[in-house]
């Protein structure tokens, strides 16, 4: 019998984690990675920190040296673009004519930037942040005292800001939104991560649509719908990302704002497991289908998909958290915030740099923003999913120790 | 190269070459042992690469911050050699060093 074959379409951090667990959970035969960016999986989070500044280079990002994936016989082939699956014949076809069987396949698409289709935006000096290869085009651009713009508010936007300021870059955010990171948290955090910005000397202007970009051989201001216009040596643009599904509508799978899987990440093909970025699941604790944008997410699913592919199945049920760094700033989330009915402050986001914020739904918690907080970060996530009512007074108390608000084990 | 050697929950011991300059952690993600989730990346914000370090190294590893400090109070079963591996850097001097992995992590 010929050996079996799985083929994991994406190499970041859901495709790489789920060919390694493939073989920690006994896969025998064939493993074999496509990615279309020239590196070994990597870790994206540094790209607008430490990487952007240069303290970081691609090796000390991979996330396994390449050594390890031949120990385990996993064949990675980088700078490839799937162009096509048959899920009839069970081919992988590549874009530059080749296929290749499979007897399983993981999807592990992730997910790319959303563009904004203005004038000038091709404009050299305009980027996006996504890959290696994005901050390689930027560096050349990030000069102490020159001007760069941020458009958007959002996670990306601001840890790219923090990072730029601290380098001595003159930095301007523009958000659309009236505030920023309006998707993802209370007014009470984006009103502190806009003190703090100005404090660090970052100007964040909220309630501002960017409709374009100007400049002779490279962009040199960024135009605004009320009138406005910035200076800019540089613009990096962070307005989202849109999950890579195509392969997997053209192919027939099911898609709901993502490759819909079920707890075991499997998705509507019995042999073809999703993972990352690129899915939409049910979520247990929140009770409706969702998609996340995280590396947690990335990481547990794929090793939930290995384990189904392996005819090992276990269920998915991992509370979603994310952190976000800037300048003296680490800033913890567990859960997800969207309809809270009321919001717990522990500490005060108006002075310092150091408090938590409980998101509430009928008395439960089921949020926490942590900034510079690491037990109310570790400690809400148990309030979380233990999904326990908890009394408002003792958790607004900083001086009650955040451990004697679970109960005792 | 620095030898690690690293003790899973169930009695499993892996002793491994790691570079140094990286992390107690890197060196178990690299060579897939399990007990070492390390969801974060190393940046010391998930608690979930918690190990034991054996009390003949305790003295030998800089001590750690108060942001390491305050997520080791919150990770099941704490102890006094708890750390975050993310945050123990491999240095010539620590070879030989053994750590020992939680059952949380299992």
């Amino acid at each position: 019998m010929a050996e079996t074959c799985c083929i994991v379409i994406g190499a970041s951090h859901a495709g790489g984690q789920l060919a390694v667990s493939l073989r920690q959970e006994g896969w025998q035969g064939r493993i074999l990675v496509i990615g279309d960016e020239h590196y070994l999986p990597y870790n994206r989070p540094p790209l607008s920190k430490t990487f952007l500044s240069g303290e970081k280079h691609v090796e000390d990002l991979l996330i396994r040296p390449e050594t390890q994936y031949e120990k385990v016989n996993i064949e990675v082939m980088l700078g490839q673009r799937v162009g096509r699956l048959d899920r009839e014949r069970k081919l992988v076809l590549l874009e530059d004519g080749t296929d290749i069987a499979y007897d399983k396949l993981a999807l592990a698409t992730g997910s790319r930037v959303r563009t904004l289709d203005l004038p000038g935006a091709d404009l050299k000096g305009v980027h996006y942040l996504r890959n290696i290869a994005d901050v390689e085009n930027i560096r050349p651009f990030v000069m102490p005292g020159k001007k760069a713009v941020i458009v958007g508010g959002g996670y990306i936007g601001l840890e790219t800001a923090a990072m730029l300021r601290q380098i001595g870059m003159d930095v301007t955010v523009l958000e659309a939104a009236e505030r920023v990171l309006s998707r993802v948290t209370a007014p009470e955090l984006s009103a502190f991560y806009n003190r703090v910005h100005s404090e660090e000397g970052a100007d964040v202007i909220t309630g501002v649509g960017v409709n374009s970009f100007s400049g002779k051989k490279r962009v040199n201001e960024v135009g605004c719908d009320d009138g406005s216009a910035y200076d800019a040596d540089l613009v990096i643009i962070g307005v989202g990302v849109i999950p890579n599904t195509e392969l997997a509508s053209e192919a027939g799978l099911e898609v709901d704002n993502g490759i819909r899987v079920d707890d075991r990440c499997m998705t509507s093909d019995p042999d073809i497991a999703a993972a990352g970025d690129c899915t939409s699941h049910f979520n247990t604790f929140y009770q409706r289908q969702l998609r996340l944008e995280s590396v947690q997410n990335a990481m547990d699913q794929a090793r939930v998909a290995a384990s189904a592919l392996c005819d090992k199945p276990n269920q998915y049920n991992a509370l979603p958290w994310f952190w976000s760094d800037q300048y003296d700033l680490k800033l913890q989330i567990a859960g997800l915030s969207q309809d809270y009915d009321e919001l717990v402050l522990r500490g005060d986001p108006g002075t310092g740099r150091k408090f938590a914020a409980f998101y509430l739904r009928q008395g439960r918690v089921i949020a926490v923003d942590a900034v510079n907080s690491p037990q109310e970060f570790m400690f809400g996530k148990q309030l979380i999913s233990k999904m326990l009512e908890v009394d408002r007074a003792d958790l607004a108390n900083p001086d009650i120790p955040m451990r004697s608000l679970l109960p005792r084990a | 190269m620095p030898v690690v050697t690293y003790i899973s929950f169930n009695g499993a011991i892996n002793d491994v070459e790691v570079q140094s300059g990286t992390s107690v952690m890197q060196g178990a993600v690299d060579n897939m042992i399990d007990g070492i989730v390390a969801e974060c990346g190393g940046s010391c914000s998930c608690a979930t690469c918690h190990c034991y370090v054996d009390e003949a190294w305790v003295q030998k590893i800089p001590p750690a911050s108060e942001m390491e400090k305050d997520m080791l109070e919150c990770v099941l079963e704490p102890e006094a050699n708890s750390r975050l591996s993310c945050q123990i850097k491999v240095t010539d001097e620590l070879d030989g060093l053994v750590v020992r992995l939680p059952e949380s992590q299992f």
